[in-house]
């Protein structure tokens, strides 16, 4: 499992957590998130988040 | 072989040469920043108080640990005081620099509207993660706040002073929150939730003066009212910084004009981000600047790309009540209707062929983003 952030926002991401309010369980791994989902707080796309260290 | 020299380490400076580094290691890159360098997430701004974050904290990448990842030379700390554009070279604070080709990235300066009184000069602006740093220093634990324009950004700093336990007026000439880019039945929707957190609103009247009082600031306002705050923020809206590009003979209108290429009126100089104007639009805020790094970011590489620019929805961060919205131009032709409504709205915005051109999502519609952005019609033209 790990965590990623967006790059513009600074919103994270963390694949054990997911975001259950956006529809996206619990332990979802980045890969399977959509490429059409942007990101909730700033609206980036997937594509330009990066992953961080933790 | 001289370098592509980007001005400006902002979301637009650094995202160009990111998505660059995506599809060439090796060309030589210069950055020249005013700044230290360090990268920061400018949305972040109007939103870190309430999160507790000083502007250290808000640092997402230092400058040198940029400079290693991307492998460019940095500049920081430099002004760049005029373009040679005959002989491709800059004059900076730190020397003389040669070009290959020249991206300007320098952003926007916060415009600022005249007001009287023996403490105008102490209204500030918050810009940068400078900016950021004096205004918590001075903000302190100073209750009440007076913020000058009630419009995304007025907006965003309310919600986050006042749920950092502020006492915060909004003061705006406008009818209603963020009517630039909001109708009125949706930009209502903002008063109560943020009301219930202590904002004052005052609309249809602005900032005669700022005098010093016994303790803080004494305003007065238009309307003749007054009213007491300990600091005085304005957020009123953003003039491109052209005055670089206007000095060296590249053609300005209200920000450096270039085409969808992102080309100025010099074939190797090329602007992004809030100090350009692209084919006669400003277009503010995050996503237009990731279009427009992509683009240029292939043309720099070898492969001239136009700009595309997709429906761009605008996140408001007022976590008290949500917002996303598609915005229409001031002239569109057609009407705004109603979808939903219960804790917030969802509204549609339809042209005059009944196509679906721009939509305002409220509280619990705010979520829907991407569906309604599914739902617009066709890219809109650059």
């Amino acid at each position: 499992m790990k965590v990623w952030q967006c790059v513009v926002c600074g919103f994270i991401y963390n694949e054990v957590a997911g975001m259950p309010e956006e529809g996206i369980k619990p332990g979802t791994r980045w890969a399977d998130i959509p490429a059409d989902w942007a990101c909730p707080d700033c609206g980036v796309a997937k594509a330009d988040f990066e992953m961080i260290e933790v | 072989m001289k370098p592509i020299v980007i001005l400006g380490s902002g979301l637009a400076g650094y995202s160009v040469i990111r998505e660059l580094r995506k599809l060439d290691r090796d060309i030589p890159v210069t950055l020249v920043t005013r700044d230290t360098g360090d990268y920061y997430s400018k949305p972040m701004l109007s939103n870190a108080l309430a999160q507790g974050k000083d502007a250290a904290g808000l640092v997402l990448t230092r400058a040198a640990d940029m400079a290693a990842q991307l492998g460019i030379r940095m500049l920081v700390e430099t002004e760049v005081r005029a373009i040679d554009r005959t002989n491709r070279t800059l004059d900076t604070t730190s020397g003389a620099l040669e070009y290959d080709r020249l991206v300007i990235a320098l952003g926007a300066d916060p415009i600022r509207i005249p007001v009287q009184g023996d403490a105008a000069g102490a209204v500030m602006s918050v810009n940068d993660i400078a900016d950021y740093g004096r205004f918590r220093d001075l903000l302190g634990n100073k209750g009440r706040i007076a913020i000058m324009g009630g419009g995304l950004i007025g907006c965003e700093f309310a919600n986050d002073l006042a749920a950092a336990g502020h006492a915060v007026s909004v003061i705006d000439p406008g009818p209603w929150p963020i009517a630039s880019l909001m109708p009125e039945q949706a930009g209502r929707q903002l008063l109560a939730p943020l009301a219930a957190l202590g904002v004052d609103w005052r609309f249809g009247t602005s900032v005669s003066r700022v005098d010093r009082a016994a303790s803080g600031y004494l305003l007065t306002l238009a309307d003749g009212a007054q009213l007491q705050a300990d600091l005085v923020l304005s957020a009123v809206g953003l003039r491109p910084r052209i005055t670089l590009a206007q000095a060296a003979g590249l053609k300005v209108n209200r920000g450096i004009a270039v085409e969808a290429y992102l080309r100025s009126s010099d074939p190797a100089i090329f602007a992004l981000g809030d100090c350009a104007e692209i084919e006669g639009r400003v277009l503010p805020f995050v996503l237009p600047i990731m279009h427009a790094a992509r683009a240029l970011a292939k043309t720099l590489a070898g492969e001239e790309t136009r700009a595309v620019f997709p429906a761009m929805p605008v996140v408001v961060k007022t976590p008290a009540h949500p917002i996303a919205v598609l915005p229409v131009a001031r002239d569109a032709v057609g009407d705004w209707q109603t979808l939903a409504a219960g804790d917030g709205v969802k509204m549609a915005f339809f042209d005059k062929l009944d196509r679906l051109t721009g939509f305002t999502l409220s509280g619990e519609f705010a979520g829907e983003r991407n569906e309604m952005s599914k739902r617009v019609h066709a890219p809109q033209p650059a």
